[in-house]
């Protein structure tokens, strides 16, 4: 009788393991698959800063950024308002990793134009690709009437280049951060005092605070040597604001220039002397292409 | 004390020995619709997973949130992003009973409606569902559908008064499973 009564117990313990499986799906469930990481930045750009996005294939994301004059102008100036300087551009994703892009400044009436790939890019969960690897490169053309001069200019000499390695990582749902190595060249410098090529590291982080809200901070050092006396590194603080299909992004800066070249190797302003800029992105985006939709 | 014993071991045991027949699919359907006068807004999933348990009718779903496809991709961001939190919440989740199983005869054509008890999860919120369903059995092969509605409230998603108006409070859910395939263990 014990006997029987511990062998069937013993019996039911076996079982137990078997009744227990009682979440069915893990008996379907394989590995999952690789999900990468979105919206480690709202925006394609940080402020002046190309981030971690691209803009979304089939996407065209027309800009408005302005930049106005400086905030210790004061109430006479109303405070950096009475000047603006602005850039339009639009920039399209031809997929998911790869964009193009055109603009048009008041700065130097530049026209550009810019490439944008995404290399290595981080993956969900379980670390596979630990961050995010983004290839930029940009070039423009500064369209100002050549002043008289006493040696002659060439179309040559209006050219610029920027090339830029994006390498980030999204920490958690608000932090993301980037650094960003760059080389500026420029065909035509002013003075001696000033290289062609320039090399110079950018950081920048977003935090996003609140759901749809987010600050934004980002920083350009250039080694010493590179650049004449005046020129300073380029510090913006900022905050991106999403509604539906726009993001607005406000911020300040002590670089009123929207290009790449200008806001790494030409600003002159100084955050300690009050030389700040208020400013706005305004970005808009346009489904051109959808996604296929999915067969019945 | 040994009969009573035998008895609870011969109503036990079967039940306990007897293999569950299983069917289960990988690429179950779930689109789900937003319906205003300011907005239609639409999704679609392909790759969810079903698994049905012919005897006992327990049935489980398991849906991956950032698989829902939308027209536009910042759509499909803010979905991910504002609304659902995928990163914290990566899968939603139904595990429940079919209660009248037994209806469904497996073995010959038709369409059987079905009365679905649950628990759904989504967005970190668990909650008791009581569901109606069919399923089609056609030549051997079975199939299901349902249509739930689901409101955004019960599963706190809220929804910013910015664009209230273009998302609808009550959102409809279709669930579609083409074909369930025999779990071969």
């Amino acid at each position: 009788m014990k006997l029987f009564c511990l062998s069937f117990i013993a019996l039911h313990l076996i079982c137990i393991p078997e009744l227990n499986a009682q979440d069915l799906l893990n008996e379907i469930e394989g590995d999952d698959e690789l999900q990468h990481v979105r919206a480690s930045f709202k925006n394609p750009k940080v402020i002046n800063a190309q981030s971690l996005e691209t803009t979304h294939a089939g996407v065209l994301d027309f800009r408005i950024s302005h930049r106005f004059g400086r905030l210790n102008g004061g109430l006479y100036e109303l405070f950096g308002l009475d000047q603006a300087s602005l850039r339009l551009s639009f920039d399209y994703g031809i997929t998911d990793r790869f964009q193009i892009g055109v603009g048009r400044s008041t700065y130097e009436k530049t026209y550009d134009g810019h490439l944008k790939y995404r290399l290595l890019w981080q993956t969900e969960g379980s670390n596979k690709m630990p961050l995010s690897l983004v290839l930029f490169s940009t070039m423009s053309v500064n369209t100002l009437r050549f002043p008289n001069l006493t040696y002659e200019r060439t179309f040559v000499t209006r050219l610029n280049y920027v090339h830029q390695m994006i390498i980030g990582r999204k920490f958690n749902t608000a932090l993301s951060a980037e650094i960003l190595p760059t080389i500026v060249h420029r065909n035509f410098v002013l003075t001696s005092a000033e290289k062609n090529t320039v090399y110079a590291i950018g950081g920048a982080a977003r935090y996003k605070f609140v759901q749809r809200v987010a600050f934004n901070a980002e920083y350009f050092y250039v080694p010493e040597g590179q650049l004449a006396p005046g020129f300073t590194n380029s510090l913006s603080l900022g905050f991106d604001i999403e509604t539906g299909g726009h993001v607005f992004q406000l911020h300040f800066t002590n670089s009123p220039i929207m290009i790449d070249k200008g806001f790494i190797t030409e600003t002159t302003g100084k955050w300690s002397k009050g030389d700040i800029h208020f400013g706005f992105n305004i970005s808009r985006v346009f489904t051109m292409k959808q996604p296929k939709k999915p067969k019945e | 004390m040994l009969s009573r014993f035998l008895l609870i071991a011969l109503f036990t045991l079967p039940s306990i020995s007897e293999a569950q027949t299983k069917y289960f699919t990988k690429k179950g359907q779930i689109s789900f619709y937003s319906d205003t006068p300011v907005e239609k807004i639409e999704a679609h999933n392909k790759r969810v997973t079903a698994i049905l348990e012919k005897e006992s009718g327990k049935i489980e779903f398991s849906v991956l949130i950032t698989a829902f496809e939308f027209e536009k991709a910042l759509m499909q961001e803010h979905f991910n992003e504002n609304y659902m939190e995928s990163s914290k919440y990566p899968k939603s989740t139904f595990k429940g009973n079919i209660s009248n199983i037994q209806s469904v005869d497996f073995s010959k054509d038709g369409e059987y409606p079905l009365t679905l008890d649950g628990e759904l999860t989504m967005h970190g919120v668990t909650r008791k569902v009581n569901e109606k369903g069919k399923l089609i059995i056609s030549k051997g092969k079975i199939s299901a559908s349902a249509t739930i509605n689901v409101a955004l409230k019960d599963y706190n998603i809220s929804v910013p008064s910015v664009v209230g108006a273009k998302i609808a409070e009550i959102i409809r859910v279709e669930i579609v499973i083409p074909q369930f395939d025999l779990l071969k263990k």
